[in-house]
This record gives structure tokens, sequence and C-alpha cells, in this order.
């Protein structure tokens, strides 16, 4: 059971849900950034979805698979062929013996998540195999001539059956396919794909974000909004941000018009949460994701609620941010 | 979407001067305390390693402290924000801040590179900065900068050492250093600008460990020359 890596693209990395529980020890979450699309190309070829993936940023990974596998793309959408014929997302699909799996530029969204049945087997740290690109703990990012391993298919994995007519399923979306006519893929279309694992319905499949067009990010106040005036906070609702090439897992950080602090004193070094919109001197925020560090010395405005985090994973260098607050 | 707080009361609010609960968006509170003694009982109340300890309630993910805070990260599935409000409002800080935790002891080879300007700094003979670094209580304060990587403190201020003007650009794995009121191990190789007085083989963190800490906040941490 193996796959070969062809091409691991710009960055391609083994990332599960995460190890939750070890800021005290310095240790960040982890995970994918959009977890929602790894449980569900997990889901898709019957593992549970905390079974680790591949989180491919930007496309570019090529894959080469050793033995018979069942694999499910999900997450960016763009043009992913096996032997050079384009394959459906957000579906279960079979690959055969020395197939070559190729991941174009996404169209949409940033990152992709290549679920494999059986889960990729990876060391594991305090339960997870993610990639911790802040700390270097877990496995390292993929390079070109390694294989990996895949898991075992235990018994219970039931076999996600062929392409089913789920909605959306084989749309495969080349450009100009002029989204969302009426490919039905909205909100809690809870395909019950009898993985026999009782998982009930599928994660909803969102759609990756248009890089054309604003995201919208709910906000909360953080601890220490009272360290800037008042007109900031209108400016960090008011405003669309934009998405600065240098993010990472690390952070998404945001250009604009720069916030305002009003203490000019230090803020002794404290625990920063996943969310977090820290802001330096400068005034332009960054938004810790996955792999931000757990501690931190610069005043945090506000927090990014949970549920809009997976989109922030899917947000593009210059895409517009608004937060609603 | 819920959007529930603590109450107007019980933010910003002080109880005894002691602490301040900040929200911290959905599912985490800051709580602010005086100094760094404060922030050590506290932790110890909240976590159990102190004598006193609540349980800490199903759905708390993280208890994070730091040079003036406590957070607290929560799962709002499991357990409601006032519930996690009420906790912390009602932890009492632990009493005695050396008698419980567990106990660590890291055996040290001492005669690191910054021993004798610390020596001279401290004015003092070396011997006596390795007695004074030996026969101190060090308390594990909170982690950062690197997994693995504690800020440890003690009673007494009579080890309080400035950064060096220059970090090293790489400190050896295992180097025990000095900086300001802290001692700390290097858990890896990296960067630093400590006071480098000593070095143990102890690992500090090994990921393929159950528990790849081996110091943890609350920790009571022992050096002994080797």
């Amino acid at each position: 059971m193996g796959i070969v890596v062809l091409n691991p693209g710009p960055l391609t990395v083994v990332e599960d849900l995460g190890r939750q529980g070890w800021a005290s020890l310095g240790l960040s979450p982890s995970g994918a950034l959009d977890r929602q699309s790894l449980r569900l190309a997990n889901l898709l070829v019957g593992n549970s979805p905390e079974a680790a993936g591949l989180e491919i940023l930007l496309g570019g990974l090529r894959l080469r698979f050793i033995t018979a596998s069942t694999v499910a793309v999900a997450g960016a959408e763009g043009i992913v062929t096996l032997n050079g014929a384009e394959i459906p997302l957000n579906q279960a699909v079979r690959v055969a013996p020395g197939a070559v799996l190729d991941f174009g530029a996404p169209l949409f969204g940033l990152r992709y998540y290549l679920g494999v049945q059986g889960g990729i087997d990876a060391p594991q740290l305090l339960g997870s195999s993610s990639t911790d690109m802040l700390s270097g703990e877990g496995p390292a990012p993929l390079k070109s001539g390694e294989q990996l391993v895949v898991g075992r298919v235990s018994a219970g994995n039931g076999l996600v059956s062929g392409p089913g007519p789920g909605p959306g399923a084989g749309t495969g979306r080349g450009a100009g396919t002029g989204r969302g006519a009426g490919t039905g893929r909205g909100a809690g279309t809870g395909r019950g794909a009898g993985t026999g694992r009782g998982a009930g319905t599928l994660p909803a499949i969102r759609r990756a974000p248009d890089p054309g067009r604003a995201i919208t990010a709910r906000v909360d106040r953080g601890p220490r909004s009272d360290w800037f005036d008042d007109e900031s906070w209108r400016r960090l609702v008011s405003q669309e941000w934009t998405l600065s090439p240098d993010s990472n897992r690390i952070g998404a950080r945001l250009v604009g018009r720069p916030l305002t602090q009003t203490r000019n004193e230090e803020l002794p070094s404290e625990g920063m949460v996943l969310g977090a919109l820290q802001v330096p001197p400068s005034g332009l925020p960054t938004i810790f994701l996955a792999d931000h560090p757990v501690t931190g010395g610069y005043p945090v405005i506000a927090v990014v609620r949970r549920a809009d985090l997976d989109l922030l994973g899917q947000a593009r260098p210059g895409q517009r941010i608004r937060f609603l607050g | 979407m819920w959007r529930l707080h603590p109450s107007p009361e019980a933010l910003g609010s002080r109880d005894s001067g002691t602490r301040i609960i900040l929200p911290c968006g959905d599912s985490a509170f800051l709580v602010e305390l005086p100094e760094l003694t404060a922030v050590v009982a506290y932790y110890r109340g909240l976590t159990g390693a102190g004598a006193s300890g609540l349980a800490v309630p199903p759905g708390i993910i993280d208890v994070v402290p730091a040079a003036r805070t406590v957070l607290v990260t929560f799962d709002p599935g499991t357990i409601r924000p006032s519930e996690v409000c009420d906790w912390l409002q009602s932890a009492e800080p632990a009493r005695d801040v050396v008698s419980s935790g567990r106990e660590v002891t890291i055996e040290v080879s001492y005669g690191g590179p910054d021993l004798t300007e610390t020596a001279q700094f401290l004015r003092m003979s070396e011997a006596d900065v390795v007695k004074l670094h030996t026969s101190s209580e060090w308390t594990a304060a909170f982690s950062g900068f690197a997994p693995g990587f504690v800020y440890l403190v003690t009673s007494h201020e009579r080890l309080r050492v400035p950064r060096r003007n220059t970090p090293r650009t790489a400190v050896p794995a295992g180097s025990v250093g000095l900086a300001g009121e802290f001692s700390g191990v290097y858990p890896r190789s990296s960067p630093g600008g400590w006071q480098l007085i000593g070095i143990t083989t102890a690992a500090l963190w090994d990921a393929s460990k159950a528990e790849p800490a081996l110091i943890r906040p609350g920790d009571l941490v022992r050096f002994v020359e080797v």
C-alpha cells in the first residue's frame, strides 16, 4: 500500500484534525485549515472524519498510486486529473494501480484536501499526524520521490459506492461553467452516502470562495479591544481588507487602512487563540490560524468565529475580506 | 448562533482586586491577574495542580498561563460560556506555590559559556552562582518560545541578570540559561539571548512520548550539579 510523490507542488502537508489541548506546553493545535473539507474528503472514502489526508496548497501535486485505492478531493476547486482525465470533486473515485493523480491550480479557493481510503499513515505526535509549520513538529512537508504509506482499510469501512447521483457530482467545473447555475449544492444537502459507519449524513459541500469576491467572517470583541480607539473598531468592521501574499498556515496577514492603538505600552506576552486578530505596531492585523504561536505580545482586538475559519483557509492572496462584528 | 458573554458585572469586575475576566471570542476567556506569582497560584488552583484544586470541567480544552494572564479555551458545544465564567470566578488560587505539582530533577553540567560573565555581573563566585541555582526551588510558570521551553521562577531575585546584548544565532539543545527573573532550558538548538550557565543531557521535549514535555507549567524543578 503506498503512494509515490512525483511532485509535491508549492506545499503539500499531511493534516488531520490536529492536536487540541497542548497549548500550555507551547504546542499549537495545527490540523487542516479547512476542517470541513478534510472531514468531507475522509467520509467520502469511508474513513473516519479525523483520518489524516493531504492539504495541497495551490495544486501542483502529482502522485502515483502503487496499489489500487479510493480517493476523494474536496476544498479548493480546479482541474484534477487521473491519468490525464478530469475527475469529479467531492466524490469518491476509484484509482487503479499505477495511476497518476495531478492537481491543477485551483480556480476557486486555495487548498485542496485529498482523502485516501485507509488514511495517510504518518507518525503521530500526541494523537495527531498533523504537520505544524511553526514548531516543525509532525511529518515534514512532502518531497519529490517520497513514498506515503496508506493505512489499512478496516472491515468496518463501508466503501462509498461509485459515482452517485449526488448534487453537483461530476459537474467538472472548468472555467466559465457559470458557478451556482443550479448545481444544487446548497447547505444541508445531506447526502447520506451510506458509509456504514453510522456517520449519518455527509457535511454539506461548501463552495470554495470566488477569488474575485469578498468573503465575510464574523468577529467578536477580543480581550484587548479597549487598547484601540472607537474609530479603529469601525474601521475593522467597515472596510474591505485584502489578504497579503505573506500569509501561511500560521497566520493570514491583512492589508488595509491601519488600526490605531491608544495605549502605547508593552503587553506582557499572553495566550493567543485560534482566530485572534493580533495587531502589531503597524496597525495591520494578522489572523492566527492553525499553526499560530500559543502566546504573543501584541494586543488582540477581535476574534474570528470558529465557524468562519474554514473559509479563511480558502482565501487567496489578494482576496477581499470583510468582518461582521 | 448564540452570543453570550459574561454579564457586564462580571466583565471588567475585580473580585478583591485580583482577577479580571476578559472575553476572547466565542470559545475562550482571558483572566488577568496582578503579577506572575498570582498567575502561578491561580493556574494551580484551576488545574488541580494545587491541593485545593477543583476538577477541570468537561469541555475545557486549554488552560494557558503566561506572564500576567491565564487563557482558558473551551468547546461551546460541551460547556456554556457562563459555566466557564462561574468556574473561573469560583476557583481558589493554590495557597502554597511550591508544595504541589510534580517534581522534576534536572542534572546539569555547569560551566556554560556565560557562567564567568554571569558571576561577575552578580558579584559572586562561579561556585556561588552554581550553588544558588541548585539550592533554589524553581516553579514552572509558563511555556512559550518552543514546545517544551518553560519559564522557571524562584522566590528570590539573586540570580537576576540581563539578557545578552547580542543573542546567539544557535544555542545548543539542553543549554541551561538565565534571563531577567527566569531560568530555563533550551529543548532544542535555536537562536537565543539567555546567559548560558550549564548544559543538561535531559530531553526537555521528546515527541515520541505520550508526555512529550519533561517540564509542565505548575511543576517544581530542581537542578543538580553533575
